[in-house]
């Protein structure tokens, strides 16, 4: 039997590549996909005030409330901004760490430096964000630290989720701009010096061209992870994100809430639109 | 075997009720709140009965509606802003508490209430009950307050900016129309879950004044515990639960005492949880087995300590590990449940024949334009 299937898919690739991708295919277009049409399309649907009930027509009364009422331009806009500060943040945190794993560490400061980065992937994502709560709080040790020269902790608020975030997202970051480095021959950076360019023109010239791809990677990921959070903006400060909406109305109006969803995919779309504009894409 | 009883509120699902025990099914799913189901009496339950205990944990009333709404539970333990949630949505059935021998016995001011009882039809047994406490830290609050102000009204509350500490949820909007009830007694509010437009609007606008001076929404115990111990909050709403758990860790925090009937002036909001048959049951009689079980005196007890709450079932009090348990609880203390609201659901119903009411979903967008 076996031997009979493996006579038949010999010498024809591309029934070979379609029965391999089969399966992941299936699920992509019909698991993710599929709940993704189904989002666009409650959106559309509204909740009778009386019963509760949802009634499944068209309407976009969802979309007007999302844009009439100024709470919610609010959260949109705060959700962005402090996904964008993070991904800022992170990339300028991320470029000298990945730039001296890739291109000046030992072998072994190498291996030492990448399980470093992974390190804080194997706890918990609560465990993480309760330590920074803790460490945050009126009596704790960023305030007990900051004493003696007179200063003071952000407290919680959109400082502290602006942080925390940027600590929780940062591997992230680090990681792909090390592999995009990686991937940069030591000769190329020669060549530039050879040639007379200093530091600053070699950095400018050849190497951020090289590692951009690499950078817009990593900052889909911060930019679209921060985007998504709920819990971290719950636990150090009082500010809503989208997601906070969106578990607000999860329950009574479903159809609100997949409303709001949308709202963030959208924008990833608009900044991947963007980042290929930039030309983040044509290298890879 | 089945009976058809009388249809209780405006659904058209549900509505039988079980007239007779069988045997158990072998299995019970149970949602219920953090501390609800332990081994230490979900265990004996199910070696008596046979019925094997699944529980799910939920964190809000939101929660507990939208899991039962999924069909594969057997009850929930829902607290008073969920229950005609659940009642109106087809989602539970009535409860012949017949069937349940340790209902008797149950405080009689928790028997017959409008949270768990719709046009005279019981909608489940009674679990526990609680207060929303006013709690501040001694050290820097003083004087004592006596009253809401301390949180609600801005000219006395920024005092503390910053340091307040205030419940994250919706229903948290009931606790502004309990404080306009008696300082603005013009508005007329009766029931601090049935508010119409303009007396709505008036407990929003006191939060939204509020806002800026919150320094945290709670909405588990652990983070009102940590922000209290942290010095990040130093005057609170809180439940029973915090307080004490506080005061074992030895934090200065004090709480509405004796003199004052334990609570502030204006009395204060609470809640009363309910353990509900749903409609699509399948093993209602492990489910009727569970509701007995969890008022028999001890093991109602035995959950009351647990959580920190006082007891439904009268007859627990002489239960308790802790002898004073009860007096500390006020479980037994009739005058200090009749100024404590317990939590409803805000429907557009408002119970005296309008239906201008605010119902929970305005109370929802609310609560969002509040926190902005």
């Amino acid at each position: 039997m076996s031997r009979r299937l493996a006579s038949f898919f010999n010498g024809r690739p591309r029934l070979q590549a379609g029965a391999l991708l089969a399966g992941p295919i299936g699920w992509l277009v019909i698991g993710y996909l599929g709940s993704l049409a189904v989002l666009l399309i409650a959106a559309f649907w509204t909740v009778d005030p009386l019963s509760g009930e949802v009634i499944q027509g068209f309407s976009l009364e969802n979309f007007e409330t999302l844009f009439d009422e100024p709470v919610y331009r609010d959260i949109v806009g705060r959700t962005v901004l402090i996904a964008a500060a993070v991904t800022l943040t992170d990339a300028v945190l991320a470029f000298p760490v990945a730039f001296y794993m890739a291109k000046l560490a030992s072998r072994r400061g190498k291996a030492i430096l990448v399980v470093a980065v992974l390190l804080p992937l194997w706890s918990s994502y609560l465990v993480k964000v309760y330590a920074w709560r803790t460490m945050l709080s009126a009596d704790g040790v960023l305030n007990w630290a900051l004493e003696p020269f007179g200063l003071h902790g952000p407290g919680f608020g959109e400082t502290a989720v602006w942080l925390v975030m940027s600590y929780l997202w940062l591997p992230y970051m680090v990681l792909p701009i090390y592999a995009g480095l990686e991937r940069i021959p030591d000769s190329l950076i020669s060549a530039s010096e050879d040639l007379g360019a200093s530091p600053l023109t070699t950095f400018r010239r050849v190497i951020l061209p090289l590692v951009f791809p690499a950078v817009v990677a990593g900052s889909i990921f911060t930019f679209s992870l921060t985007l998504g959070d709920y819990i971290t903006p719950r636990l150090v400060s009082n500010t809503q994100f989208i997601g906070n909406a969106v578990f607000n109305n999860i329950v009574n109006n479903l159809p609100f809430a997949s409303a709001l969803a949308l709202v963030p995919i959208v924008v990833m779309v608009a900044y991947l639109l963007v980042a290929r504009r930039l030309g983040a894409f044509e290298h890879v | 075997m089945l009976l058809l009883a009388g249809c209780g509120g405006d659904n058209d699902s549900g509505g039988e009720e079980l007239t007779e025990l069988g045997k158990g099914e072998g299995q019970v799913n149970l949602i219920s709140w953090a501390g609800y189901v332990e081994p230490e009496w979900s265990k004996p339950f199910e070696k008596k009965t046979g019925c094997k205990v699944n529980n799910k944990v939920a964190g809000t009333s939101d929660e507990m509606v939208q899991l039962m709404r999924s069909g594969q539970y057997d009850g929930v333990s829902a607290s008073g802003n969920a229950t005609a949630r659940l009642v109106d949505g087809g989602d539970v059935d009535p409860v012949n508490v017949d069937l349940v021998p340790n209902y008797k016995t149950i405080f009689d001011d928790l028997k017959d209430q409008p949270y768990n009882t719709f046009d005279g039809v019981h909608y489940g047994i009674p679990h526990g009950r609680g207060a929303n406490l006013l709690m501040w830290n001694s050290d820097d609050v003083s004087p004592a307050p006596t009253s809401w102000d301390v949180m609600l009204d801005p000219e006395v509350a920024s005092k503390y900016k910053g340091k307040i500490s205030a419940y994250d949820d919706p229903i948290y909007i009931a606790d502004a129309a309990v404080y306009l009830k008696t300082h603005q007694p013009d508005l007329g509010i009766e029931d601090p879950y049935e508010l119409n437009e303009e007396q709505f609007e008036a407990a929003v606008n006191l939060l939204k004044e509020q806002q800026p001076l919150v320094g945290e929404y709670w909405s588990d115990a652990a983070k009102q515990i940590s922000a209290f111990a942290g010095g990040d909050s130093t005057v609170g709403t809180t439940w029973q639960y915090q307080y004490f758990a506080l005061q074992e860790e030895g934090e200065p925090v004090a709480a509405s005492p004796a003199s004052q009937g334990f609570l502030p002036k204006e009395g204060a909001t609470g809640w009363s949880d309910t353990w509900m048959l749903s409609s699509e049951a399948a093993h209602p009689n492990c489910m009727y087995m569970w509701m007995d079980w969890i008022v028999e005196p001890k093991v109602n007890a035995q959950v009351a300590e647990y959580f920190g709450e006082a007891p439904a079932q009268s007859l627990s009090c002489d239960e308790t590990a802790e002898a004073d348990f009860c007096a500390k609880y006020h479980a037994d203390n009739p005058g200090f449940w009749k100024r404590v609201y317990y939590w409803q659901t805000p429907l557009a119903d408002c119970g005296n024949g309008s239906s201008n009411c605010k119902d929970y979903n305005d109370w929802v967008q609310a609560w969002t334009s509040i926190k902005g």
